[in-house]
């Protein structure tokens, strides 16, 4: 624990993006990343998350796991704006290529263009993919 | 430049671990330095002692460790990931009540914060997944 | 920014949000079992010439050698090693890897 206590790195802050891109409970990718996400929050950089691809399905409403025995870890999502991770940036086409609109996600995001999210990608300091 | 590598992949089944490998040597003889390695998700499966692979192919694990032996590398093997996949050093061993420890050399466990810090103290970080 | 794609494009969709994710002037390395996409003759090889309009493509050779493909690179792509991935690693101010 000692390792996460000293997180004054000089009062550098960079740009953290998480890029999303798998499905929920086929891979445990999903989980895992947030559980990344969530210790981010600690280190006061600036953070976002990217949903695309099979990323978005990530924020599905309704995600009901008792019958699959895995733990639903969807809720986490709405935790994040606790944690002052409130940018989170979901990829139209992604959504259109699934039959998903805004309205079918647990939480409330960024819907971008592929053009504005690659713009937003590409002022990133560091990037993480899952 | 200081990097930061992120493995994200167990030895073998992906390329993952031997692509990250082969650019951490090529990096130390283009005179940059190796951060840390950070293993997360399968990835962590690279710190095991007890893989016995084929005599005429290359051992993963043991190159990881005389890497950071020779080049004072940082790895780590987080905790969370390898606590789901039985990756264990002595310490965790006898706080989980296990009859076995199986952490190879050169790697310690720790939290995903070292990840996050090695996004922010490195130059560059890089994700060698699948 | 550096763009890192590992998997084949013929068997998977990482190398086509890649590219539709990727700001013009950006680079592209093909690593592992991607590098099938900077190969000619394949269904793909139209999308990655029209690629190359807008992003610089690169192969890593020793991806391209183990699998026997290294006499079969698309004009236009840059063949590098490993020091080279790092030299475009150091190169960029990011990189992100399509996994």
């Amino acid at each position: 624990m000692s390792d996460e206590m000293d997180m004054e790195e000089g009062g550098v802050v960079k740009k953290f993006m998480f890029v999303n891109r798998k499905a929920p409970y086929g891979t445990i990718y999903a989980l895992e990343g947030l559980e990344v996400v969530l210790i981010s929050a600690a280190f006061e950089q600036d953070v976002s998350l990217a949903f695309v691809d099979d990323g978005v399905y990530e924020l599905v409403k309704g995600q009901d796991t008792k019958e699959l025995g895995q733990k639903n870890f969807s809720p986490t999502y709405r935790a994040l704006e606790g944690y002052d991770i409130e940018k989170l940036y979901v990829e139209k086409e992604s959504l259109d290529a699934r039959g998903l609109t805004e309205d079918d996600l647990l939480v409330d995001v960024q819907v971008m263009t592929a053009a504005e999210m690659a713009a937003a990608m590409a002022e990133q300091d560091v990037v993480i993919s899952f | 430049m200081k990097f930061g590598v992120l493995v994200s992949e167990g030895p073998y089944t992906h390329q993952a671990s031997d692509t990250a490998y082969n650019f951490c040597k090529a990096a130390i003889e283009k005179g940059h330095e190796i951060f840390r390695v950070f293993f997360y998700h399968d990835g962590v499966n690279n710190s095991t002692r007890l893989t016995e692979p084929p005599r005429d192919d290359r051992h993963i694990v043991n190159r990881w460790s005389e890497l950071a032996k020779a080049h004072n590398i940082d790895l780590v093997v987080c905790i969370a990931a390898a606590q789901r996949r039985g990756i264990m050093d002595e310490n965790e061993a006898k706080r989980q009540g296990k009859d076995a420890h199986n952490i190879a050399e050169g790697f310690r466990i720790s939290g995903l914060g070292q990840l996050v810090e090695a996004g922010i103290q490195c130059d560059r970080l890089v994700t060698f997944g699948d | 920014m550096l763009h890192i794609v590992n998997k084949s494009p013929l068997q998977c969709s990482s190398l086509e949000s890649c590219l539709r994710l990727a700001t013009k002037g950006s680079a592209v390395l093909l690593i592992e079992d991607a590098i099938y996409g900077a190969t000619k003759g394949s269904r793909i090889e139209a999308v990655i010439q029209g690629a190359m309009a807008h992003v610089k493509v690169y192969a890593l050779s020793a991806d391209l050698q183990a699998r026997g493909m290294a006499n079969r690179v698309l004009d236009g792509v840059t063949v590098v090693d490993y020091g080279g991935f790092v030299d475009l690693v150091a190169e960029h101010s990011n990189c992100q890897s399509w996994l």
